[in-house]
């Protein structure tokens, strides 16, 4: 960590600057996936650029279409954010699981995307909810699917110059919800050996008018997996539909075998959290007034 | 090391305002306990594991080896040197003295702080909410049981009870 240099611009536009006149900048979210690697001499980069000083990047709000979560807004703040957790328990869950209270207080769903693991849990429930990312850069604004974001282990399609500024969340429609499962050896501080979440929106009488599955840490990146979704669409969430979703989540997995667990392992727990996910969605919207 | 590349911070810790200079790639517990000689403060992997360097900034719970130095420019910090005053300990201290929750005491300074911020939050938290909250502070010693009888009597105290 040794040549660094260190800048905090207060602006979108100086920070694309900044990123633009130098050849091996890194962006400074939490810091708790980046410094982490710099200590351990995995990234060596000349120039970190700090954008927790930028008000774009910072928000966190409620908009007539969407919530608006700004990249580098924390874990905690997101956590207490009453409105956010009404309408998207699911996605508030997973960022919440991201390490301690302490990592809490500095992780963000913006660095956990762009980071890129494939075990990212806030990045599944993204997918779940349809989530935009804007982006921002020498071309000017874009924004891309969550689900297109990242394109490879450690691997985003963010250009020299770009970053990203803020995260959409589509309001649900009337009677929907989302959930997320993970599963890990321990109950916490730890890594997801397969996570899963899945949001739903069911007519008044129970039946699945719209569902989306996305599953992690079993493929090269978070998967949104559309058969699994076609298996709850239309049903009333009965074991026979809940089982079809959750094989087809296993059919799409590709996952690796490692000190976690074995490949055929994740694909089985996969299929698991898939159904628990959808039982536990189900239930939230059956618990709206 | 090259000083001309040093940063200058202006910041708050515990209270009072303080300034130093840094490289840009040290982390804030090697400011605080190396440069501000404020070792309360603990290192033990420098990497978010242990929670042995947790301070908070800006009230918020953090762990001093994942923030630059150079971020808390203007923010304040506070330490376990802030806790408690000379001659009277904290509720939190006292506790973790009576249920004898602490051996070696390198996990300590992190368990006041992070106690501190949760009973901030939630003056009366169950003892399944603590042990979630201090998940992050590891503790090679006391088996934890201890510690977690401390924070809650430290609560019950803080309450008036
Ligand atoms: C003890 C510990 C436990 C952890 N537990 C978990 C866990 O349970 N689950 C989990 O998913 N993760 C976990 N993590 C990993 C990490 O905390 C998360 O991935 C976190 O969300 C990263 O967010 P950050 O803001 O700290 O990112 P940073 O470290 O600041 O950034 C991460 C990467 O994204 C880039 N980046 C950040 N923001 C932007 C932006 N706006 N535009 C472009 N690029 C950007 C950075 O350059 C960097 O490469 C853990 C980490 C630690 C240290
Ligand atoms: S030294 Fe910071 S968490 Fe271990
Ligand atoms: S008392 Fe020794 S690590 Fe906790």
């Amino acid at each position: 960590m040794q040549s660094v240099r260190y800048e905090a611009p207060t602006s979108l536009d100086q920070a694309a600057r900044t990123l633009l006149g130098s050849e091996n900048a890194k962006i400074l979210a939490g810091g708790t996936d980046l410094l982490v690697q710099m200590r351990l001499g995995l990234k060596q980069p000349g120039l970190l650029v700090d954008i927790k000083n930028i008000p774009e990047i910072m928000q966190l709000t409620l908009g007539d279409d969407a919530l608006r979560v700004g990249a580098a807004v924390t874990g905690a703040l997101v956590g207490e954010h009453a409105e956010a957790r009404r309408l998207f328990p699911g996605f508030v869950e997973a960022l919440g699981l991201i390490g301690s209270s302490q990592i809490q207080g500095r992780c963000s769903a913006g660095g956990n995307l762009c980071n890129a693991s494939p075990a990212a849990d806030s990045v599944p429930a993204l997918i779940a909810n349809r989530a935009l990312c804007n982006i921002i850069g020498p071309a000017g604004a874009r924004s891309v699917a969550v689900e297109s974001f990242n394109t490879g282990p450690g691997k985003n399609c963010l250009a020299a110059g770009e970053l990203l500024v803020s995260i959409d969340l589509p309001l649900p429609a009337h009677r929907s919800s989302d959930a997320y499962l993970r599963f890990i050896p321990r109950t916490e501080m730890d890594i997801a050996v397969a996570g899963a979440a899945v949001a739903l929106s069911l007519d008044e009488a129970g039946i699945c008018t719209a569902a989306r599955v996305a599953i992690g840490a079993v493929a090269p990146t978070a998967l949104l997996v559309t058969a699994a979704a076609d298996a709850l669409i239309g049903s009333a969430l009965d074991e026979a539909s809940l089982h079809a979703a959750a094989a087809a989540a296993s059919a799409a997995c590709s996952p690796i075998t490692d000190k976690r667990g074995t490949a055929d392992y994740r694909r089985k727990v996969v299929g698991v959290l898939v159904r628990r996910a959808a039982a536990i969605a189900k239930s939230r919207i059956e618990a709206q007034a | 090391m090259q000083s001309q590349r040093k940063t200058h911070v202006s910041t708050t810790v515990n209270g009072e305002p303080r300034e130093f200079l840094c490289e840009p790639h040290q982390v804030l517990s090697d400011v605080l306990r190396n440069t501000l000689n404020l070792t309360g403060t603990k290192e033990g992997c420098n990497t978010g594991d242990c929670g042995a360097c947790s301070v908070l900034l800006d009230g918020t719970l953090v762990c001093s080896c994942l923030v630059l130095a150079a971020e808390v420019e203007g923010k304040g910090v506070v330490t376990v040197e802030g806790i408690g005053e000379e001659g009277k300990l904290h509720p939190i201290q006292q506790k973790l003295l009576e249920h004898a929750g602490l051996q070696c005491g390198i996990c300590t300074p992190g368990i006041v702080i992070a106690s501190r911020a949760l009973l901030e939050k939630n003056p009366d938290p169950s003892e399944t909410e603590v042990r979630y909250w201090l998940a992050g502070n590891l503790c090679r010693c006391t088996g934890y049981d201890k510690i977690i009888r401390a924070v809650l009597d430290a609560g019950a105290v803080m309450r008036g009870q």
